[in-house]
């Protein structure tokens, strides 16, 4: 109990001897942290909104859909599923057509279903604005609503005709603008890749499928519907089913496949959800790999950050081993201090994490309730410790150990770390102008600070890179009154934006590292005729050439992470954007290191060499 | 006042007047230097001797521009510098002073002909200049067959050796030596006083701070500081040549 206590008493007081590190550690890794959970807790955010949606809508478990051709007799088939065993309800089938939708300067394609003024016992979209359909009145589901920016009252096209907007409304039977989908279209997980289905997608000559682009919802009445139909010569029918056993729609959709484009297409309420996750699938995406990201360079920081305690703790550990600490205390009390830390910033992390999460899971309009009461379960709780105790633990093990092993005579000696010689930079170095020479012997001298340096910069680019080619991609397909400049934005600037002040914080740390690191050879340099500045530029010569190196192996490792992420081929950003990036990491990086090495620069020579004999 | 123009060989080459140094405020202030005059010829060798703390590396400092006074006035070549700022003071190192420290200051990662070549590569030397004046120097300190040796390969009288040759690199009109047998066993003592008598014997002006009596016998003037002040001048008149070398050894 006693060495617990004495263990306990010895990292507290060293963490209070040097807060402002303490603070940067934890920085850090509650930065990871957060973003980890944020990541976790999105997984399957949007599933207790739509099953609230569900209930108030008497959300169907199949939806079937049939385009009408000439001579066929799709309703049959319709007929027939309604009374296929396992259904216990139905609604419909509705009639539908596809047209070209003008809203306020918006040009957009949405499915037009018609319906009667009497409610449908499945599937009956819930009103949130306005009323529900009358003679030359729709009803826009609430997201396609939204990205038009349409509000109950206002004036819409469809096809050549003027409606006004009667209202807004929710459905549980599709998911949001822009994936609406019926037949001939297939969407969900499961209708992607039938096992038995016919190919179906050949076109077809005897029937006008409409225009080509993103899909909205609306509602009109069913005689407009079939107006609309007849002008734009495509109908086709929609029917809501029920079954007795919802768990079962998969099976009931595999048991009946579509043969041909005149037999229904099945949707299943799983699908539709699938559709919804699909919609913040790439915010948790995201969120995860910037947390993993943040991890890393964290993990690079606390390393460099370590490393500089320990050479300056090296007395500390000689003189507990003087009075009878064992390696095994030495090394406790070290581990101890960044365990407590990281147990903090988990803790943090957990906490923002937390807060976060509804602001980022936000359901789409095109469902109701909120996500307040995201997820959060015992297992994102260890999953976001066990990755900061990790990080600490990484972080400090071996510097811990090697430190608790010196010999005794020698740390109380605080011999300096002895800086390695890479001759052949230092030959390359000679033919150099003096601040380039000055700098590029400083990062020699600590060729792992400068590697870490340097991924810590390729890491944050690289997720800076890939937000920027997600976000290309982003508004490369962005749907017509979708504003790319929203929801995706939001989570890939605050991915830009924590990947960029970690990467600062660490360029900060290693700059003050260097700096105290080479405080002696920076003044003797100077007793021997360089002048501050040529050794203020060499140590930010120092940072700045490992960046540049990080930031254009970031922007390779950046689009290679784009493309891994993503299904569709990457959007490579302009060279432009690229080239911004690359120059704009070194400015940053010579703004952030100018003021340690100035300062470092500055100190009285005397006093410094003065001190190095002491 | 910040620029430095090529320095002309005048006498006395380096002056020092009414210099002052004080460190901490208040009640705690110390005088570590307390109105000091000193003149010192071209091609003479000036020996400082006090016990620790009379102020001695300090002034050694203050000629160098590595300090600044807090009064008085300290002249190189007929110019002032105890005004010019830190990047005219770096020029002037760079040119006129060359350092020789107690501790050594060799540059850890550097070989010994690295760490010569060093002053004469910030002063924007060719490579291949500087590499050869270190040659030359390293030959004249008799270290040339560990111009390739890390210092952490090197005796601590190699090393003093190399930092000679260091402080050598771009023919100072003055070397400071701050206790350069401070860190030194006998053998190793008696090697650096040979070269420092060398350098003496070949004209070049020395200002050494020590409290060692055989390396003030290497020179031609001895001063005496305590407390901050000057408190005696001897000339030596022979040098190392004379009797006080004799007692420290070097003629034999």
């Amino acid at each position: 109990m006693g060495r617990v206590l004495l263990v306990c008493r010895l990292a507290v007081r060293d963490l209070r001897r040097r807060p402002a590190e303490a603070v940067l550690l934890l920085l850090a890794i509650t930065a990871a942290t957060a973003t980890l959970t944020l990541g976790l807790v999105l997984q399957g955010a949007s599933a207790q909104p739509y099953q609230t949606t569900r209930v108030a809508t008497g959300g169907p478990d199949v939806v079937a859909s049939v385009v009408a051709s000439p001579g066929g007799d799709q309703l049959a088939a319709l007929e027939a599923l309604a009374g296929a065993p396992g259904v216990a309800g139905h609604s419909g089938p509705f009639p539908h057509t596809r047209l070209v939708v003008k809203a306020r300067g918006v040009t957009t394609v949405a499915w037009t279903q018609g319906r009667g003024a009497a409610s449908a016992p499945v599937d009956q979209p819930k009103v949130t604005e306005g009323g529900w359909v009358r003679d030359g009145g729709a009803v826009l589901e609430a997201s396609f609503a939204q990205a038009l920016g349409v509000r109950a009252g206002d004036r819409i096209t469809l096809g050549d005709r003027s409606f006004q907007v009667a209202g807004v409304a929710v459905t549980a039977a599709m998911p949001p603008y822009p994936k609406i989908c019926f037949s001939p279209c297939m969407f969900g997980e499961h209708q992607m890749a039938p096992p038995t289905a016919p190919p179906v997608s050949a076109p077809r000559e005897d029937v006008n499928f409409g225009p080509p682009g993103p899909n909205g919802l609306l509602w009109v009445t069913d005689a407009d519907a079939r107006d609309l139909a007849a002008r734009t010569r495509f109908l086709g029918y929609v029917m809501n089913l029920k079954l007795a056993d919802p768990a079962s729609a998969p099976a009931f959709i595999d048991a009946h496949l579509p043969t041909s484009l005149d037999t229904p297409f099945l949707a299943s309420w799983q699908d539709v959800l699938y559709g919804h996750n699909k919609m913040i699938e790439w915010k948790q995406v995201a969120m995860l790999v910037s947390s993993w990201l943040l991890g890393m360079i964290a993990l690079a920081g606390i390393v460099v950050l370590v490393a500089g305690r320990m050479a300056d703790q090296l007395r500390r550990v000689g003189l507990l081993k003087a009075v009878g600490g064992t390696p095994g205390l030495v090394a406790a009390v070290l581990l101890a201090e960044y365990v407590a830390v990281a147990l903090l910033a988990s803790a943090a992390g957990l906490a923002i994490g937390r807060l976060a999460a509804p602001l980022l899971s936000e359901p789409a309009t095109g469902l109701l309730g909120s996500a307040g009461a995201v997820p959060f379960t015992w297992s994102t709780v260890a999953l976001v410790t066990a990755v900061a105790l990790g990080i600490a633990g990484v972080a400090t093990f071996l510097p811990a150990v090697r430190a608790a092993r010196t010999s005794t005579v020698l740390a109380l000696a605080d011999a300096a770390r002895p800086p390695r010689r890479t001759a052949w930079l230092i030959g390359i170095s000679t033919r150099l102008p003096v601040p380039l020479l000055l700098g590029l012997r400083v990062a020699a001298r600590r060729p792992r600070r400068t590697v870490l340096g340097m991924a810590g910069i390729a890491v944050a680019v690289a997720g800076i890179v890939a937000a920027m080619a997600a976000n290309a991609h982003r508004f490369e397909e962005k749907a017509p009154g979708a504003d790319p400049r929203t929801a995706l934005s939001q989570v890939l600037l605050l991915m830009t934006v924590m990947l960029v002040a970690q990467a600062a914080v660490n360029a900060i740390c290693i700059t003050w590292s260097t700096a105290l690191d080479a405080r002696r050879s920076s003044a003797l340099a100077r007793a021997l005729g360089a002048t501050p500045a040529q050794v203020s530029a060499g140590l930010s010569t120092a940072q700045i050439l490992p960046a540049l190196a990080g930031a254009l192996l970031g922007l390779a490792t950046g689009i290679g992470l784009a493309e891994l992420l993503d299904d569709d081929p990457v959007t490579v950003p302009p060279l432009w954007q690229l080239t911004a990036v690359v120059l704009g990491c070194v400015i940053v990086i010579a703004g952030l290191t100018a003021i340690p090495a100035r300062l470092s620069a500055r100190h009285p020579v005397g006093e410094i060499l003065r001190t190095e004999l002491t | 006042m910040d620029t430095v123009e090529s320095l002309p060989i005048v006498s006395p080459i380096l002056r020092a007047s009414g210099l002052r140094m004080r460190y901490g405020q208040g009640s705690g202030i110390v005088h570590a230097l307390d109105g000091v005059d000193l003149d010192v010829a071209t091609g003479e060798t000036v020996a400082v001797m006090g016990a620790s703390g009379s102020g001695k590396s300090t002034l050694l400092h203050l000629l160098g521009g590595l300090e600044r006074p807090s009064a008085g006035e300290v002249w190189l070549a007929g110019r002032r510098i105890d005004g010019l700022g830190e990047t005219a003071l770096a020029r002037l190192r760079r040119t006129a002073i060359g350092f020789v420290f107690q501790a050594f200051h060799l540059m850890d990662e550097l070989t010994a002909a690295e760490n010569v070549e060093l002053p004469a590569l910030l002063a924007g030397q060719s490579p291949r200049a500087a590499r050869r004046r270190a040659a030359e120097l390293l030959e004249r300190v008799g270290l040339s067959h560990r111009a390739e040796h890390l210092p952490s390969a090197l005796s601590g009288g190699e090393r003093q050796r190399v930092a000679i040759a260091r402080a050598l690199s771009n023919e100072p009109l003055v070397v400071l030596a701050d206790e350069p047998t401070g860190n030194l066993d006998s053998a190793a003592t008696l090697d650096v006083l040979r070269l420092l008598d060398s350098l003496r014997t070949a004209g070049q002006t020395l200002v050494i701070v020590t409290h060692d009596a055989r390396v003030a016998a290497t020179a031609d003037r001895l001063i005496s500081m305590r407390d901050g002040g000057f408190v005696e001048e001897t000339r030596l008149t022979h040098g190392s040549t004379g009797r006080l070398g004799e007692l420290a050894g070097l003629e034999g």
